[in-house]
């Protein structure tokens, strides 16, 4: 589809930002930092990790990915997200603390609180 | 009324005794009772507490201590532990939840407190694979502004308002580029963008494209719009495939909106986009080379002028700029030159990215105002030195830079105040080191750097940066005579005015900069035949401390090379011929008996 003058785009935008909210009030997300950085420090194989916790654990959670935040250090870093809450960041995270943040945080909303860092805001 | 020293409450409630309280109960009444304690403390069963998840749970008065998921197994230690000896079992107390609110947020975190994100305002917050996460923030909303309420000529004269200078490293004002280009004569024109990052430790332009591919394609339309270009390339390295799929992607969901290609958004205004991939040189950052590479031709730079706004890609004018500076011209277009001018000081507008690494405790992308000072950016936001070990400078710019020392560590970050320093902007590379790093070996190093990708079309930067490596690589051997020190002055100041391209003309800065402030170090190495900072090998000698050697023999199994030899429990020694110098018995060594001199 191409948008071919203003008030299209703007149309586009709104409902861009309107499937957005609505993504951000109904679904949990699971977003993994996957740029050169988190990838070179594990990325994948929590976000495997963590895809596998989902499915065995049958969870209605949209695991997706987004670039470098710039804490290289703590990479990998995860994001969670739970409707009407906020976004949590939580860093150096292993395959093996996939289940704790999927059953503690996602599934129950109890923050992992040796692997947070930060919670998450436009800077 | 019988007087008791202490209370233990043990859950009765339903969901506790499912989970075990009532063992819990009775072996409490059964070890109190054995302990003889059972007339000194009083065991109570209590109704349900609402906090069944972690039952069954056990609270001893009068300190009102809360232990939860208590087993039948533990009644003996809390026993012991807390109601014999006063101390709680820390392993059974509740801990609560961490609260949402406890938590600090992005801005609080020492990391973030100065930074001020532009260019990299959407990295690590989208998802750089959705278009439409990138335009429900506000994404080509400036394009659209620039190409229905602005003309090209005041598209440049926002920009040249803004301040913004080029964020490669030259630091040339982006508006007045744009105008040349603009009014150079000719119908077809070329933009380019300069991804080919290849300085040793920069990865600026890598998060861009990774983390946010719009950016840099909306500020390519803006600038194409305001030069007249209908076509341009993206050079970049083949090394970031990452970066190389996610820009393909983009571009294609670009084009698929219209927001690329022919008659953008309805207007007779079109662009586009094509992707050329690098091959590794990294002299092919400079940008007559990477114009010829673009054109499949060797990439070798040749001399200017004629400038790219005059003759560029295939003799057209182009114009070319890199990736964080095109990643800021949304924003400019969006808020105005005002807002990006409040930024920065007053020669030097707006944010810089820097990738920090090397022997800082946070390493990572930063990006803050211009003029904010070194040691902010080393000790604030990177959190100061790994292992506390001594701030000894940084080297700013990458092989190009120069290396700016702890003295000087309040010269705030700006195009003029590092040049007055001895270094450069560069593209952002900060490499921070402490004082284990030998200054000799870190010019070495660099220099190794541009000498292998020096392209050898010129001789000063072809023969110049050979012999300077040589002489380095002497002096690090400890064969450094009196002269070397003049020679490389001499050599540098040649080679600085005398190359072809940016390449030779920087490549001694690494040299310059440290003779200028670690002079001492270089004479050192000459004339007493020692590194200060034991980092080059070949002048290092390992001796064992005869007072302190126990003659355990450890060393002498960790040498590969069997230099050390002794008598049980007699001090060993350390045969220099055989030594290789690997440092494998000083990390042996329990008794620090072993030196390195």
């Amino acid at each position: 589809m191409k948008l071919t003058n203003r008030e299209e785009l703007k149309k586009y935008r709104e409902e861009a930002q309107k499937e957005i909210s609505a993504r951000n009030a109904e679904e949990i997300r699971v977003i993994v930092g996957m740029g050169t950085c988190g990838i070179a420090a594990g990325a994948r194989d929590f976000m495997t990790a963590v895809l596998e916790e989902v499915n065995n654990r049958n969870l209605q959670v949209t695991v997706t990915q987004t670039g470098c935040i710039g804490m290289c250090e703590q990479e990998p870093l995860v994001d969670v997200q739970r409707p009407g809450e906020e976004r949590v960041t939580y860093g150096k995270v292993k395959p093996s603390d996939a289940a704790r943040i999927i059953v503690g945080h996602v599934m129950h909303g109890n923050i992992v609180e040796d692997l947070v860092i930060a919670r998450f805001e436009e800077v | 009324m019988q007087l008791v020293r202490a209370h233990v409450l043990v859950c009765g409630g339903k969901n506790c005794t499912a989970s075990g309280s009532e063992q819990v109960r009775e072996a409490f009444a059964k070890e109190l009772e054995k302990k003889k304690l059972d007339q000194e403390i009083r065991l109570v069963e209590t109704d349900c507490h609402g906090f069944c998840e972690m039952g069954p749970l056990v609270i001893v008065y009068p300190e009102g201590t809360f232990y939860v998921r208590v087993t039948a197994e533990d009644v003996p230690v809390i026993i012991e532990e807390h109601l014999v000896k006063g101390r709680p079992v820390d392993r059974l107390l509740y801990k609560a939840p961490v609260k949402e609110d406890e938590i600090p947020k992005y801005k609080e975190l020492d990391f973030y407190r100065k930074q001020h994100r532009v260019a990299l305002r959407n990295c690590g917050s989208i998802n750089p694979e959705k278009i439409e996460e990138y335009i429900a923030r506000g994404g080509y909303a400036s394009l659209e502004k620039a190409i229905y309420d602005l003309t090209p000529e005041q598209v440049i004269e926002e920009t040249k308002t803004s301040g913004l200078r080029g964020r490669g490293g030259g630091g040339f004002p982006t508006g007045l580029k744009w105008e040349f280009c603009r009014r150079s004569p000719g119908d077809l024109k070329y933009l380019i963008c300069n991804a080919d990052e290849g300085d040793p430790g920069a990865f600026m332009d890598r998060s861009i494209l990774e983390g946010d591919p719009h950016s840099l394609i909306e500020g390519m339309a803006i600038a194409a719009y305001a030069i007249g270009c209908s076509e341009g390339y993206i050079y970049c390295r083949a090394e970031y495939p990452l970066a190389i799929k996610r820009l393909k992607i983009a571009i294609a969901q670009a084009e698929e909106l219209g927001l690329l290609g022919d008659n953008i958004l309805g207007t007779d205004f079109s662009f586009t986009l094509h992707i050329k991939e690098g091959a590794g040189a990294f002299v092919c950052g400079e940008e007559t080379a990477l114009m010829a590479s673009i054109e499949g031709k060797r990439g070798m730079p040749r001399v200017r002028p004629p400038f790219p706004a005059q003759k560029g890609l295939w003799d057209k004018p182009s114009n070319i700029n890199n990736v964080e500076t095109y990643a800021n011209v949304p924003m400019i277009i969006g808020k105005g030159a005002d807002w990006f001018g409040s930024m920065g000081t007053e020669k030097s507008k707006g944010t810089k990215v820097f990738a920090l690494t090397g022997k800082v405790n946070n390493t990572g992308l930063v990006e803050v105002p211009m003029g904010v000072t070194i040691r902010d950016i080393i000790f604030e936001i990177g959190g100061g030195i790994v292992g506390g070990k001594e701030y000894k400078g940084v080297q700013i710019g990458g092989p190009s830079g120069g290396c700016i020392p702890a003295s000087l560590m309040d010269t705030p970050v700006d195009y003029e105040s590092l040049i007055e320093a001895g270094a450069m902007m560069g593209s952002g590379g900060l490499v921070v080191m402490d004082e284990t790093t030998c200054m000799v070996d870190l010019s070495r190093f660099f220099l190794n750097f541009t000498q292998s990708e020096s392209c050898g079309k010129c001789t000063p930067c072809r023969e110049g940066t050979k012999r300077m490596l040589e002489i380095l690589t002497r002096i690090c051997e400890g064969e450094g005579v009196p002269e070397d020190i003049e020679t490389l002055e001499r050599l540098g100041r040649v080679i600085k005015s005398t190359a072809l391209c940016g390449l030779g003309n920087t490549a001694p800065n690494p040299v310059l900069s440290t003779l200028r402030y670690f002079r001492d170090e270089y004479e050192a190495h000459i004339y007493d035949k020692r590194c200060p900072a034991h980092a080059c090998s070949a002048l290092l000698v390992y001796t064992i401390d005869e007072e302190k050697c126990s003659g355990c023999g450890r060393c002498a199994r960790a040498c590969p090379a069997g230099a050390i030899t002794g008598e049980k429990k007699e001090p060993h020694k350390i045969d220099p011929e055989k030594c290789i110098k690997c440092g494998s018995c000083i990390e042996s060594c329990k008794r620090g008996a072993i030196l390195r001199l």
